[in-house]
């Protein structure tokens, strides 16, 4: 191979604000610069990527590689690696950055800078990439590209003056962007006689070839045969193959050296041993130390899974282990719940993972399931020493023996237009925030820095934020650690009987406002039973809140007219289908969807 | 010969009526003449070519029904009453019951009705107020309906249904109990005592179908619904169904044959049939049916047995009589016990079911206790598999 190949490849990513256009200039990139023409290579990329989305892969990184003939009438190899935008997955995103050399930023022409711009584009600039903006969308009547570049330039410093100006929907100025990515990106380095030395940055589960490890060359070479190593987790195993992305396919090749982007397959089971952000190396010749950055991930957000029919079970378990095969940051271990039977207590990254999750195994395991609250850890300090990081709310120590508890606490950026602030500043109050600062940007936004409780935003806070903002506020997040608080747990009591699955953790001062929501909401999805019920909310046995289910007096169908039985029949039906998804606790049948009602307490604000 | 046929009721459904009740759901409306004549010339052909269906079948019951049918001239009730003699087999002693309205009869027309053989009135009164009467939209007042009385008592009527409505907007306890006494005065046979159900689609839906200060609170409600029963028992009147209620010997013979599963076929728009286990209904449409009376008919149902079994239990549990064990037995050849065991011993445990002793019947009877009744839909959708 030439020694001067690298100066022929650009590795690079794309970084955006949500819905400013990041997956259609990728698109469009792979389209302008197949070698195939561009009507069957759109037909086959398009196909491709559905169905990758059809199989909920949204969350994992994607990666292609292409080659662009420049106005230098040199081929350049292009690896885009397009990743997930979610705070959720930053920890993902920062290893995917790490293994480009350069980012293309877009910025709406209309929205201009919003709150994850910053934050991915200063995730960018952390890894030492050399970011060059691009201007998307120009081609909407309130596109405003010079107020944007203006912005580019005095928020973030970035020079903007020659962005290119883009409608990557519509495929104008593609070219520009092609052209800047040669000039702008630099060409990779490494030496490929050093000891090999890979980033990985994913890795799926193929049921064929076992895990394929998505990796950047740092140094070195890697080719069939070579033993590699994890040095992280400690796997090893003899490579089966290596190769390169093709636009939805994996092209296999003799070798990959250092500068390249591309896959391993070595009949690895279990992506949990090639964890994103581990190094690889040769088994036989490892490089002297790991590459820097690698962290174990950690779930943030907790909550109990179970079959809404219990016998599926084994179901759930299989489709959970199935999951977990493509997802190491999915966590769970096997509950028990008295309401709900046997379940699982699953860790995720955020909301979204866990929303994401709960959809796959909905509809690809075509599971019905019932969700608890989701919580946070929380870390309780007993009084004899002992530290137990909670996720479970059943699990809380007894009052007496806890000496105080801590929860974690983000830093939080929420951008604004002016108008807003007041409101958005409002609801961070009431989600027990501190304000840190604001910064004015071109006079019209502004950008609040706020520290809030994680528990705080995991529910529903992004919907409250677009609400009171009419959809303008952007947010963005970072884990900061944890805090003392006064955090009390909050049980639910159906007929008199504590109800484990509905329990939860609130802060002191919001138990009563969040019980008393709680009755409400849980009286009118229970239905009325031969018996009156009482719902009572409690904190360390103190009943804080109550309401009452009356008894049922009447359920007739006065009249069936001229034999027409059908709407008796379909009542009853309805009836039945009802009672299918209650579940029994003591006397009392509790619609599932009741246990996901914490989730909705802040409808009517 | 006669003997070897089985019991076949007859429906036929007249969707004419003068003006649409605000909160009637059914299938019926004011038609001009001639849409009113096309019907019915429809309505024959429909019940001639049907009869051949019908040749293993004697009728034991008609009932005519709407739509108010005293819309229809009197002379077409008379040729369809024809048609059925005619075509079909027919018991000596079949009820045979036309719904009216007050305000749409007069002494002519029930002459007729008597001459076709017809032999039992149904009268839509729903209230005795004046007030409630225009509150439901009705054509008609309490004087209305006590002259379209008499006039069937002269005309020679002696089984005579009176249909009224409780829990309608605007209506207190004592104008209830006010209704239920007027009505007791006029001893008829057979009284129809109906909770009123604000369906959607009709005006009243839009009024009170978010619920209303208006409408009598749940506890009147039911009041009414309790007074119904005690005050019609100590007339003398026994509660054989959910709704409806009859002297000694009076029970309307059709209903009944709806919840203990005979065979029926309905004739005209929206009509529904059972033969032989299976389930079909007429559609809807009105000018599709003049142009076709014969097209008119969906999808046929087989019951399953399973379908059978539910259907056994959740209409026989209408009536008070309930299900007796061995009618359950010689159909399926399991005993009820065997199937609902445990549905049956959580009812009986809750005081909502009952096994009855039935004088005339061999064995007892699984039936909804009153307790059982008001709640019976919660109690039957146990009865589905």
């Amino acid at each position: 191979m030439e020694r001067n190949y690298q100066s022929k490849i650009r590795n690079f990513c794309i970084v955006a604000h949500i819905d400013h256009g990041k997956s259609t200039l990728a698109d469009r990139i792979i389209e302008k610069t197949g070698l195939l023409t561009s009507r069957e290579m759109q037909a086959q990329v398009l196909d491709n990527m559905e169905l990758e989305r059809e199989r909920g892969i949204t969350i994992k990184a994607q990666s292609v590689r292409t080659v662009y003939k420049a106005q230098d009438g040199e081929e350049y190899i292009f690896n885009l690696i397009d990743t997930p935008g979610h705070v959720d997955f930053n920890y993902e995103v920062s290893r995917s950055l790490a293994a480009c050399d350069g980012a293309i930023l877009v910025v709406d022409a209309a929205q201009g800078i919003e709150a994850q711009t910053l934050a991915n584009v200063y995730l960018a600039l952390d890894h030492d990439l050399d970011v060059f903006p691009v201007i998307n969308k120009i081609d909407l009547p309130s596109a405003d590209p010079d107020r944007v570049k203006d912005e580019i330039e005095d928020v973030i410093g970035l020079e903007a003056q020659d962005a290119p100006l883009i409608s990557a929907k519509n495929g104008i100025g593609i070219e520009d962007v092609l052209e800047q990515i040669v000039q702008k990106i630099p060409a990779p380095e490494g030496n490929p006689e050093n000891p090999l030395q890979a980033l990985i940055f994913d890795s799926i589960y193929d049921s064929y070839k076992g895990v394929i490890i998505f990796c950047r060359i740092m140094e070195g070479t890697v080719k069939k045969g070579t033993t590699i190593k994890m040095m992280a987790t400690g796997a090893k195993q003899e490579v089966v193959e290596v190769g390169y992305f093709g636009a939805g396919q994996f092209i296999p090749c003799e070798e990959l050296s250092a500068g390249m982007v591309g896959y391993i397959t070595a009949s690895i089971k279990n992506v949990k041993d090639t964890a994103v952000g581990d190094t690889v190396t040769d088994a036989n010749r490892p490089c002297s130390e790991p590459l820097p950055g690698y962290k174990k991930v950690q779930s943030m957000v907790y909550c109990g899974m179970y079959p809404a029919d219990g016998a599926k079970y084994p179901d759930l378990r299989d489709a959970l282990e199935k999951l977990q095969l493509n997802d190491a940051s999915l966590q769970y271990e096997p509950e028990t719940s008295i309401a709900l039977g046997f379940g699982f207590r699953c860790g995720f990254l955020g909301l979204l993972h866990l929303e994401i999750i709960q959809e796959r195994l909905e509809r690809e395991y075509n599971l019905d399931l019932v969700t608890t609250a989701p919580g946070v850890i929380y870390k309780v300090f007993k009084t004899n020493g002992e530290v137990i990081e909670l996720t479970n709310p059943s699990n809380l120590p007894d009052p007496s023996e806890i000496e105080h508890m801590e929860e974690p606490i983000v830093s939080a950026e929420i951008m604004v237009t002016s108008e807003f602030i007041g409101s958005i500043m409002e609801l961070c109050q009431e989600r027990r925030g501190r304000y840190l600062g604001m910064e004015y940007i071109e006079g019209s936004r502004a950008l609040i820095k706020y520290e809030l409780p994680l528990n705080e935003i995991i529910y529903d806070f992004f919907d409250a934020l677009k609400s009171r903002s009419r959809g303008y506020a952007s947010f963005d997040y970072d884990i900061k650690g944890y805090e003392t608080s006064s955090l009390v747990k909050l049980d639910i009591l159906i007929n008199r009987e504590e109800v484990d699955a509905l329990s939860f953790i609130v802060h002191a001062d919001s138990a009563y406002e969040r019980g008393r929501k709680m009755c409400e909401k849980l009286k009118d999805e229970i239905p009325r039973h031969l018996f009156e019920i009482p719902i009572q909310a409690a904190v360390g046995g103190k009943i804080i809140a109550r309401e009452t289910v009356k008894a049922m007096r009447k359920d007739v169908l006065a009249k069936c007219y001229g034999g027409d039985i059908t709407r008796k029949k379909k009542l009853l039906e309805k009836q039945k289908e009802g009672k299918k998804r209650m579940r029994q606790v003591g006397n009392v049948e509790i619609p599932q969807k009741a246990f996901m009602s914490v989730l909705k307490l802040d409808d009517g604000r | 010969m006669m003997e070897d046929k089985k019991a076949l009721e007859l429906y036929f459904h007249i969707p004419f009526c003068v003006r649409k009740c605000l909160y009637c759901d059914f299938l019926s409306g004011p038609y001009g003449d001639a849409d009113r004549e096309a019907y019915m010339k429809a309505l024959f052909v429909e019940a001639r070519e049907r009869a051949a269906d019908c040749s293993d079948y004697r009728i034991t019951s008609i009932f005519i029904g709407g739509g108010t049918p005293s819309v229809a001239e009197e002379s077409a009730i008379s040729k369809l009453m024809d048609i059925i003699r005619e075509c079909y087999y027919t018991d000596s002693d079949m009820e045979v019951t036309i719904e009216v309205n007050p305000g749409t009869v007069n002494a002519d027309k029930l002459r007729a009705y008597r001459a076709a053989g017809i032999n039992r009135l149904s009268i839509g009164l729903q209230s005795a107020n004046n007030r409630e009467l225009q509150t439901l939209g009705r054509i008609h007042t309490y004087d209305d309906f006590l002259e379209t009385y008499s006039m069937a008592r002269e005309e020679g009527f002696t089984n005579i249904n009176v249909d009224i409505m409780s829990a309608l907007p605007g209506q207190t306890m004592e104008s209830y109990t006010d209704t239920l006494e007027k009505v007791l005065e006029l001893s008829p046979e057979h009284i129809s005592a109906y909770s009123l159900i604000v369906e959607e689609g009709t005006p009243f839906f839009g009024q009170y179908g978010q619920g209303s200060d208006l409408l009598p609170d749940e506890d009147t409600e039911r009041e009414m619904y309790k007074q119904t029963a005690e005050i019609l028992a100590s007339k003398g009147y026994k509660r054989y169904e959910i709704s409806n209620y009859a002297t000694e010997g009076m029970e309307c013979r059709h209903n009944t044959g709806y919840w203990n599963r005979t065979a029926y076929l309905g004739l005209g728009i929206g009509a529904a049939s059972m033969m032989n286990n299976c389930r079909f209904t007429n559609g809807p449409d009105f000018r599709a049916y003049i142009s076709n009376p014969l097209g008119q008919r969906g999808e046929v149902t087989e019951l399953s047995l399973q379908e059978q079994m539910e259907e056994t239990m959740y209409l026989g549990l209408r009536m008070t009589a309930g299900v007796p064990a061995e009618d359950f037995r010689r159909i399926f050849g399991r005993d009820m016990e065997q199937v609902y065991g445990e549905v049956i011993r959580w009812g009986i445990g809750e005081g909502l079911l009952q096994y009855k002793e039935i004088s005339g019947m061999v064995g007892r009877s699984l039936a909804l206790t009153d307790r059982g009744l008001d709640v019976s839909n919660y109690v039957m959708a146990r009865f589905l598999f």
